[in-house]
């Protein structure tokens, strides 16, 4: 089970540095997760640490290919909102 | 709000007006500041007005973490369009940094000073950051650093900001109320959970307040800056003003919310308001008291490179200044020369009290004057001024007061790639909109000003004045004055006259 990062990721390196696996590395047209090295942090932290830091919405999906954050959830920004401005989506 | 307040006194809302130091002689608004203090930031960009006219500074956007949500920030910061803290076109690792200043220190001897400040928070990138600086200071120790941060991890690298010599820091302190945190900071990240909301809001609150006073402690000079976000913090601010003073830090720069639609912020969404310029002046003087310091102030992007109201970036990216052939040893020794000629001149014209004019009938009323100004003359055309610098003649003489942006912050969509977030048109257009932002203003100086603006400006009881190109703006203002003061329209009319 590995956690993955999708096109919305604005490459901020956020993630690198809290990741206790150092399952993170740079690349283009955006960073990703290597899928050997990622635990979703268990017996490290409570929550991934990747999902709990990263700023943008939708940017970290687990195998099901869930958001971690999914939309509204970070910014508050109401789905309403979203939906009318074409950003909202619900799942990768 | 649990946090300790040192002292129960009156608030030191310092009167604004020119009872005090910062107006008429004092040519900076810098000599009621200790001694240790002044010699700390006179010759600083960012700090002194005066200085600023010649000394440059840079930021290198090596800190892109950051370990909070501001409700005013995106960061997606890859803009090349913008001006606004926060947004960068090119992030650069420590070594690439250390090698862009060291040219950009080369090409233009004036640079003084290095930031580092983003795009996200500089002591969420500790490795990074202080990388940077430790390489710098061996590399080039004539350049001053200096760091901005959010706060949340000020604590432990307090020592850490000790040992590289970094002589200024500056806190951005929105609020001291975790309520009306939680109404800026949706989340932070903490002790390895994001926290949302008010509890969230509580630890960042606490933690800035301790770092600002770990800081103090140690000498290290601090400046808090704060967003005016109206109907959220607005008159909030006044106590923070006076709880970061009593912790030490010695100036409290307001800086207005930058909120446009297209920005993709949550302010910008949600159609949350920027302030307007009579709020900002009001709460500028409410919490300078009598610093009238930094209202220079640009809001700089974190890659901003040359003098205040100018950006060289362009000309130093990595693959241009891969291609340069720097002598760094004889660039120091250049700068060396710059730096001693700039700060003789800066002490001569500080050792010169400025005489008070002569020829203006007393209980003339004070005049502001909006000046399309470049390198401390009236050297812009009026349609071409990225901004106004903002002056108020009276009879104690012209002192500076702000300065206002004209343009659009952003370029187009294209760059931004939120097509979808733009508004549509809006009716104002751009000539309408620069004369709105001057308002309050009755003259605006210029080079030059075309005919359709011209008649715009008398229209709307802004006199238009061409009459003063390439003169020094202060000289230019003062001249006006005294035209104006000569007609007795600056005082009050008889029949208005209140005997006290």
């Amino acid at each position: 089970m590995a956690l993955q990062i999708t096109e919305s990721c604005v490459n901020c390196w956020a993630c690198v540095d809290v990741c206790p696996n150092d399952a993170i590395y740079e690349d283009k047209p955006h960073f990703l997760i290597e899928p050997d090295k990622c635990t979703e942090c268990l017996g490290d932290h409570a929550d991934p640490q990747c999902a709990a830091i990263c700023p943008i919405e939708m940017a970290i999906v687990n195998e099901l290919g869930e958001f971690l954050n999914p939309p509204g959830s970070l910014t508050g920004i109401p789905i309403e909102k979203l939906k009318e401005l074409g950003l909202w989506r619900d799942a990768a | 709000m649990e946090l300790p307040v040192i002292s129960n006194n009156a608030p030191a809302a310092e009167g604004g007006g020119c009872s005090s130091s910062g107006c008429g002689t004092a040519p900076d608004g810098l000599a009621h500041l200790p001694d240790h203090i002044r010699a700390k930031v006179q010759d600083h960009p960012c700090y002194s007005e005066q200085a600023h006219h010649y000394f440059a500074r840079m930021h290198v956007a090596v800190a892109p973490a950051c370990n909070i949500q501001c409700n005013y920030c995106n960061r997606k910061y890859d803009c090349s369009n913008e001006s606004r803290p926060g947004v960068v076109s090119e992030l650069l690792t420590p070594d690439q940094a250390i090698k862009k200043v060291l040219a950009v220190a080369a090409e233009i001897p004036q640079m003084t000073v290095l930031g580092i400040a983003g795009p996200g928070d500089p002591l969420a990138n500790p490795g990074r950051t202080f990388d940077t600086f430790r390489q710098l200071s061996e590399k080039a120790p004539d350049i001053k650093l200096c760091v901005s941060t959010n706060g949340l991890s000020l604590p432990e690298h307090v020592d850490e900001i000790a040992k590289h010599n970094i002589d200024h820091v500056t806190i951005t302190i929105n609020c001291v109320d975790p309520e009306v945190g939680a109404k800026i900071y949706p989340w932070i990240y903490w002790q390895n959970k994001r926290i949302f909301g008010i509890e969230g809001a509580k630890i960042l609150i606490e933690q800035q307040q301790k770092g600002l006073q770990m800081l103090t402690e140690r000498g290290i000079l601090v400046k808090v800056n704060s967003v005016l976000i109206p109907g959220v913090n607005d008159q909030h601010l006044k106590e923070v003003s006076k709880i970061v003073k009593e912790k030490g830090a010695f100036l409290h720069n307001v800086m207005p919310l930058i909120a446009e639609a297209e920005h993709g912020t949550y302010y910008g969404i949600m159609g949350q308001p920027e302030p307007s310029q009579e709020m900002l002046q009001e709460l500028q003087d409410a919490c300078a008291g009598d610093m009238a310091m930094m209202r220079h102030c640009r809001q700089c992007r974190a890659d901003a490179v040359g003098l205040l109201g100018e950006d060289r970036g362009d000309e130093f990216t990595m693959d241009k200044i891969d291609v340069m052939d720097i002598d760094y040893e004889a660039a120091m020794v250049r700068r060396k020369q710059v730096h001693d000629e700039i700060i003789d001149k800066l002490e001569a014209e500080r050792g010169v009290a400025k005489p008070k004019p002569t020829d203006i009938p007393e209980g003339s009323r004070p005049v502001l004057m909006a000046v399309a100004g470049k390198n401390g003359l009236v050297a812009e055309h009026f349609g071409h001024a990225r901004e106004f610098l903002i002056y108020e003649a009276s009879p104690e003489g012209v002192r500076f007061i702000s300065h206002r942006k004209t343009e659009l912050y952003c370029g187009g969509m294209d760059a931004c790639g939120d097509g979808d977030l733009v508004e549509a048109g809006g009716t104002e257009s751009l000539l309408d909109r620069n004369i709105r932002i001057l308002a309050g203003c009755e003259v605006v100086l210029c080079s030059k000003v075309g005919y359709e603006p011209w008649a715009k400006l008398e229209a709307a009881g802004i006199a238009p004045n061409g009459e003063h190109a390439m003169e020094p703006i202060e000289e230019a203002v003062m001249a006006v004055y005294k035209e104006i003061a000569a007609t007795g329209k600056l005082l009050p009319q008889a029949d208005t006259l209140k005997v006290a």
